[in-house]
Parts: structure tokens; sequence; C-alpha cells
């Protein structure tokens, strides 16, 4: 592999010391002078007709500054499906229905939060209620009641997907199996709870927002749809993140209604949503009911598949409509699937919508294709990791049009998973087990529902007359490191240290558009557009030294160590400070600006790089109290060219956190709609003690289409954590699942029905 | 009816006048613009708000603040010496222990209180003691690898007679 001077080292975080020393900004703990609290009333009801509002009780309480109801509101409508306008379902307050328990109808501003609190409960709402539905099934039945008046059976939209031919290959298959799976929601529970500071200029008529977003880009659109305003008339800045997961994609009624009361008042205003209302009316993951059939040959030989699966959507769309698709696409992954067939359904309920968390769509679909995996190869007799094996993609390998994987290590993961696990587990106690699950996904997104005209990404860098760097990228850093990713690219590309340059990151009005940190995008795409950038100022100091050394045109010039020089002369070449001073001199004191973009091009539907691996859990099940200990984790990863190896590894050991959350304990149950766990006490995650060790082992390729080899890092790697549990639980006593949230009670009952079946 | 509260944050002696349902978190926030403390949960079940009272972890959503009256507060804003990092800040940089970084100041203020009494803590005593805090993004295991790296680092600053 190619030796770099930044890529590839281990890198502390350029954020580090502000988060290390209290001083990083989050918006949560940004303050305006005269800044008003915003407040939120919210619907008891799961459906309900609005009959009145009577806010003027409210309105007299002193220091209240401004109510708003759903017709004080431009009504407009927004989403992220914004090339499928019925899908732009959103409103900022519930204008003639309420749809699901905590929507907002009401807004108050006031001088402090208490006072805005109180007026909330000042203000008399009359509902009818509706009759409510809540489970997919039910709401597509003919006479359940409709969320929405147009969409008939609850379907908010459907998706198929097919190549090959499934049917006669299911015919000619040796072995054929079908399973069906029930996969619970999962909240993203970020630390830092949703929450915007909006700011309304009555003299220049433009809104700024502070928020804790994914995506300022995807904000700014929203907020213009919502408000009916130019987008250019409103700047969104991204400060620091307190973690987003793919739960601050979509723009919600905080930043909306901020900037509404903002407007009205003619003072800044901040909505901060409390615990309760992050777990109740923010995002969450999709929750599915799924049935998968695979056909085999006798020797393992995927033949076919033909996947259905239903999503209980929520009220409204945000971005379930693309985890449907996404589900249907990484339930083949990463495997050689030469006949398929998908068709899946979102539907609406009377519940707060789902839509995209970490590895959104895969993580439910690997589940249920995991597990069936390791059933078909128990009826087989074949080993789990070689039925994977033989079925792995390898490189180049392309389903029918929707995708091309290009760089492809799966095998070699598996490979090295072999030995390892010989090597580290080789003294399995009683009621110990092992199980396996791959998992990949993809680097960004080609899909463009949200319709931008821009590039997917760009980047701007400007070069001072010191030859010090301001790089200015939209892309955007909630934790997971790409700020410290960008400045290292930056500073390969043109030779320099990393302390030359400085970020200006995620400010829609000083920045070129990025569509944001969702689905593993930022690497690769924002990453290209950074080191484009980069190289167009390479491009003119290598043009400066190329006249000033006066050589023949043939020769290489590189750019390292601060220097460019002779690829093959070391010696002769110019500091990189001194090229710069040149550069600007020469040319009449033009300002030496480089910019760069990317957009996918001719990589099929899906991705442009898929980042791939397999991993193991050992766990041990009291066969006495159902209660499952997780013992220690094998990941083995292939990422590229991994940019910051401490980074990767960071997010290898987060997302698998969350993926054993997912299989061990964490889901939303409801009733009525009401969810009922909405608190840190009730909703459990895993913590320290909980969480077994990890030993990741990367297994680099070079990806053509990233930045220096670079693709997606560690999302996929939420994904089989779930499936490798529930594996390893039937390695070691035999319990089956045909679901997540592998809680005492399910486990002892997939024990005793496996001692049933035992006897029978 | 107000209340006085006299109390030494981050070596500064403070004086001020408070409702007496104020909460400490409140206080360091916005009173004292200390905002490197945050607020996640507000129930005493995350562990974020984590600051030393008189050198031991409490969880400032959860005391009053009168109940700091006449103590000593650490927080986040003065682990460092000046421009000088503590070593757990150190630790927790170069084992990459944070992400999002929103819970990080609660970790290292129960870090250092866990260190202070226990300075070479294995990894059970270390899991044990950070339980309550929760972490999104990290999955725990950075977080135990740079409070142990901690633990080595003040170790040969004592055998080298340093700064506290």
């Amino acid at each position: 592999m190619k030796e770099y001077s930044i890529i590839g080292k281990p890198t502390r975080n350029v954020d580090g010391v502000a988060k290390v020393t209290g001083e990083a900004v989050y918006a949560f703990d940004m303050t305006l002078p005269n800044m008003l609290y915003g407040k939120l009333l919210r619907s008891p009801h799961p459906h309900a007709k609005i009959i009145s509002i009577d806010t003027s009780e409210a309105e007299k309480l002193s220091g209240v500054k401004a109510i708003i109801t759903g017709k004080d509101t431009p009504g407009g409508k927004w989403g992220l499906w914004r090339r499928f306008p019925e899908l732009c379902d959103q409103t900022a307050l519930a204008m003639d229905k309420v749809r699901f328990i905590g929507e907002p109808v009401a807004a108050v501003a006031a001088v402090t939060e208490e006072i805005a609190h109180e007026a909330l409960d000042l203000i008399a709402v009359e509902y009818e209620p509706l009759p409510a539905v809540f489970e997919p099934m039910e709401a597509i039945k003919d006479d359940a009641p409709l969320v929405h008046d147009d969409f008939e059976n609850n379907i908010n939209t459907t998706r198929h997907i097919e190549w090959g031919n499934v049917d006669e290959a299911f015919k000619n298959a040796d072995y054929v199996r079908e399973d069906r799976f029930s996969l619970s929601s999962q909240h993203h529970a970020p630390m830092e709870v949703h929450n915007a500071l909006a700011s309304y200029d009555k003299g220049s008529k433009r809104l700024t927002v502070w928020a804790s977003t994914q995506s300022p880009y995807f904000l700014q659109l929203g907020l213009a749809d919502a408000l009916k305003m130019r987008e250019g008339d409103i700047r969104v800045i991204k400060p620091h993140v307190g973690g987003g997961y793919g739960g601050k994609n979509s723009t919600m009624p905080d930043s909306v209604n901020a900037a509404l009361l903002s407007m009205k008042t003619g003072r800044p205003v901040k909505i901060v949503f409390n615990r309760e209302e992050e777990f109740t009316t923010t995002e969450h993951r999709t929750a599915m009911d799924i049935a998968i059939k695979i056909g085999l040959k006798k020797d393992g030989t995927l033949v076919a598949k033909e996947v259905k699966l239903i999503t209980d959507g929520g009220a409204y769309t945000g971005l379930g409509a693309t985890t449907l698709y996404l589900a249907g696409t990484f339930v083949t992954f990463p495997y050689k699937t030469p006949n398929y067939r998908y068709d899946g359904v979102r539907t609406y309920t009377n519940k707060m919508w789902s839509s995209s968390m970490r590895g959104f769509g895969s993580v439910p679909a690997v589940y249920a294709a995991e597990i069936q995996l390791d059933r078909a190869a128990n009826d087989l007799g074949i080993d789990p990791l070689e039925i994977r094996r033989i079925n792995a993609m390898t490189p180049g390998y392309s389903a029918s049009g929707e995708y091309t994987v290009e760089s492809c290590g799966i095998l070699e993961c598996i490979d090295k998973m072999g030995k390892r696990v010989k090597e580290k587990w080789n003294d399995l106690g009683e009621d110990e087990g092992i199980g396996f699950a791959s998992f990949a996904y993809m680097s960004g997104g080609i899909f463009n529902w949200i319709d931008t005209p821009y590039a997917f990404s760009g980047a701007m860098v400007k070069v001072n007359i010191d030859g010090t760097v301001e790089l200015f990228t939209q892309a955007s850093d909630i934790g997971q490191g790409h700020n410290t990713v960008s400045v290292m690219i930056c500073a390969e590309e043109l030779g320099i240290g990393m302390e030359d340059i400085r970020l200006h990151p995620a400010d829609t009005a000083t920045t070129l558009a990025d569509l944001g940190a969702w689905g593993s995008r930022e690497t690769l795409m924002n990453g290209n557009a950074v080191r484009a950038a980069a190289a167009e100022i390479k491009k003119m100091l290598v043009a400066v030294a190329r006249m000033k050394l006066g050589e023949n045109i043939v020769y290489d010039l590189v750019a390292k160590n601060k220097r460019i020089y002779l690829e093959l002369r070391p010696e002769r070449g110019f500091s990189y400070y001194e090229l710069v001073k040149d550069a600007i001199k020469q040319n009449d004191g033009e300002p030496l600006i480089g910019i760069g973009h990317y957009t996918p091009h001719n990589k099929g539907m899906i991705s442009p790089a898929y980042g791939m691996g397999i991993q193991a859990v050992r766990a041990k099940v009291d066969r006495e109290t159902g209660l499952i200990e997780m013992k220690d984790v094998l990941v083995v990863h292939d990422c590229g060219q991994p940019i910051n190896p401490p980074a990767v590894r960071g997010q290898v050991e987060g997302s698998t956190q969350m993926g054993l959350g997912y299989g061990l304990c964490e889901n939303m149950p409801t009733d009525n709609g009401l969810i009922l766990n909405p608190s840190f006490v009730d909703y459990k995650l895993i913590r320290s003690r909980d969480m077994p060790t990890i030993e990741l082992m990367e297994v680099p390729t070079y990806e053509p289409e990233g930045p220096f080899g670079a693709k997606e890092a560690a999302e996929a790697t939420t994904s089989p954590g779930a499936p490798a549990l529930a594996n390893a639980v039937y390695h070691a006593v035999g319990a089956e699942f045909d679901s997540n949230v592998l809680k005492p009670e399910k486990v002892l009952n997939a024990i005793r029905a496996k001692e049933q079946k035992g006897k029978a | 009816m107000k209340k006085e509260l006299k109390f030494v944050v981050n070596g500064q002696t403070y004086d001020l006048w408070i409702e007496p349902k104020t909460v400490l978190v409140q206080v360091l926030r916005d009173e004292l613009g200390l905002k490197g403390t945050k607020r996640s949960c507000d129930s005493g079940s995350c562990c974020a708000c984590t600051v030393l009272l008189n050198g031991k972890a409490v969880k400032s959503c959860s005391i009053l603040a009168l109940q700091a009256n006449g103590k000593e507060i650490l927080t986040v804003e003065g682990l460092a010496n000046g421009t000088q990092l503590h070593p757990i800040q150190e630790a927790f940089l170069d084992n990459w222990a944070f992400q999002c970084g929103f819970c990080t100041s609660g970790q290292m203020m129960a870090a250092k209180g866990l260190l202070d009494e226990n300075p070479d803590p294995a990894r059970e005593e270390i899991q044990l003691a950070m339980d309550g805090h929760l972490c999104r993004c990290t999955g725990y295991n950075m977080i135990n690898e740079a409070i142990q790296d901690a633990a080595k680092r003040l170790q040969t600053q004592e055998e080298q007679g340093g700064a506290k």
C-alpha cells in the first residue's frame, strides 16, 4: 500500500482540545442577548380533529411574548423527498388534526423557560378524538382509519426491486426455506437533545439558525419550504453536535417554530426539547416485519432470494422512504445474489414517525438475512463461515444495474475471521456460543430525492500569503471525526501540515453545499471535494515551481513535507511557503483560491462504494435466568484505506455498542400510540459494564472512487451485532429467535421451546 | 426568597444569591457561564453533568446548589493548568475516548474522582465506577483505556515529582 505523510496515521481530533476543556460550543450552550425561550404544546391524542384552540388566557400571562398555532404559520409543508411533493408531509404545527401523541399544536415564546412552560398549561385545545391505527398490518386493511386522507390503505410508499429470474431459480434450487422476522424500533438517544436557536433580522429580513443538525443544507431547505422563504435568505450554522446517528437529518418543529416565533417577536428564540420529548417526538429506527425466502444449491450457493417487508412508518415520511429502499438493497449484501425480488411497503400509523438511524434499512434486514443464513447452513451441514465465504461478493461484482462493488475485501475478512476465532476462542465453556454476521453499507447515496441542483459536496481552499490555509466545507462533523478527516485530506494533498490549516465548517452562508452526515457519505464525497479543491491549489503552485525550475515538461513534481519538488530528484524544488508568495505576487495579487466538488456518476443507483466485513460475538447464556453475557467481539473490516485509524476504531466500537443494544435490550414499546419508556431509566442502553471487549482487524483495500482509496467506515458495523448475538445464543443453547431484543424472558421461552421440540 | 451561596469553583470564590430550588448545574452553566458541564437527561440517569464536590463525583443536576455552600467544586474548565492539559485530558485525546464530546466532561470528572481514590484501577473497577455514565458514541472501551492510560501518566508525573 502507498505510504502517505498523514493519511492512515493515528491523528488527534482537530476539535479534541476544545472538547476536553469544555470550550466546544454546542447549539445547546448558545444564548443571544434579548433571547426568548420557546416551548411546544403537544397533542395527548394519537388521532384527533382539532375543534378549537384558545390561547387568550396564556397570552395574559406576564412574560409571554408570542403564541402561535397552525393558522398563524405560512402553512408550508416540507420533507426530505422533495422530488415527490406528496411525500413532503410535515407542518410546523398541526393544522386541522393531530396524527400522533406529541404532535405540536401551539408554540409559545416567553422571557423564561418556566413562563413558557406555564403558558402551555393555559392554552385550551378542544379535540374530537378519531379512531387510530397503530400496527402496519392493521393500517393496510380497507376499513382502517386513514392517517392522511390522500393515502389509500395508509400506504405511504412502496418499493419493488427485481433482477434475474427468481421463480425459475427457486424451482431449480436444492434447498428452499422461508422465515419471518419482526424487528423493533430503536432510538438514537443522542446525549444532546434536539434544539435550535433562531434569530430573524427585521432589517434585512433574513433568518439565521444555529441547530443540532446532521445537515445544515437539509435544514436550510426544510426551513425554506416551511416558511415559504428563499433558501438564500436563510443561514444555517451547525456548531458542535452532541450526537446524531441518523436522528438529526429531518427538519423538526424545534427549528421551524423557533424561526416562526423569532419572526413574530423580532427577538432571538431558542427551543430545546427535554429528554421525554426527545424520546417521544423525534425520529427513530424503522420497525418492520420481514418475510425472507432463499434458495440454495446443496453446496450452499445462493441462487435466489425473495424479500417482502412492511414497515411501521408512523405519521409522516422523514427518511422512511429511503429506509424502505435501503432495506431492499442491503438485505442482499455482501453476497452474490443472481436472482432477487423485493417488495417493500411503508405504512402510515398514528405514532411518532420512523426514519433513518445508523445503518438505516440495513440493520433490521441484515438481522433477518444473517440468522436465516445460519439456519440454512445448519440444515445443509455447512459451517457458518464457509456458507458466507462461498457466497461472498468479489471485486467488481455487479447486481444488474442496481449496484457495482469495486473494492471488496469480504473474502479476506472471512478468512481472517476464521483464523482468529480458532486462535482466540478455542476454549468455549458450557453454554457458551459463537455467532457470526457479515455486514456492508454504502459510502453515501447516489439517489437524489432531495432534488439538489448542486454537486453532492463542495469545498473551497483559500491560501493566505504566509501559506496558511482556510478550508471551507459544509460537511458535518457530528462526532464521527470528519473535521479531522477533511483537514488530513487537505494537508496530504497540499503536502503541508495540519497545523497550517484552519477549518471553517458547516455554515450555509460561507461554504458550498454538502448534503450532510448521513449514509456514511462525508469521507468519500466531501473527501473527494476537499481533495479536488486542494489539488487546484497544488496545480497552481506546481506551475510556478515548474516555471522556476525550467525543467523538461515530462518530469513529475510532488507536494510533500511542505515542499514542491521533482519526484525523482527531491533536492530540486522549492518551499511551499515560497511558492505561495510567488504565486500571489506574480499574478497581480489574485487570491489563491481552489474550489472542488464531487457528484457520483456511472456508479449505479445506490452508492459509489461499499464498506464491509464480518463480526463474531462470543456469548454465554444462563439457562436458569435467561441472561446473556456478551464476552468478546471480533470485527474484521474493509473500509478501503483507513484515513484516521483510531477514529475508525471509535466508529466500529460505537456502532457495535448500538448494534448489540438493538439485539439485547433497546426497544420502544407503545400502548395505543404512547411510548412507554421515554427516559434513560426505562430505555435500556448498553452501559460500560455490559460492554464486551472488541478486537478490530482491518483488511485495507483501495477504493478507486474514494479519496486516497477510502470509503465507508463503520456504519455497516451497526448491523451485525444483533444477528451475531442471536446466532451465538443459538450456538450456545439452541434457542431460536424471530425478533430482536433478547431479554431474559424471551431467551427462557426460546430455550423451553427448544427443549419441547427435542422431546417431541 | 433568595439565599446566599458562598462556594469555590475551580479555585475562584463566588458569593451569589440564588433561589433555593436552583440545582447546581443551573448555577454553573447559567450564572457562572461554565457550559463545559452538560445537561442531558435532567433526571440523574446519565451522569453527563458530573462535577467534583470536595473531590467526590456528583451529578450536578441532582443536588441543590445550596448543598455546595462552603464547599469546593471542580468542573471541566478547572481541569487544565492554564494551557497545560491535565493527564486525563491528554489521555482522552490520545485514546480517542470521545466523539461528539457531549458526555466527555462528565466522564473526565468522574475519572478524576476515581483516580484520586484508586490510582491504579483494573478494567472491571473502571467499568463499575463509570457504569452510570452514558455514552452513545464510543462504546466505552476506549474511555476505559483512556482512564487506564491516564492512571499511568499520573503515576509517571508523581514519580517525577510533577505538578498536582
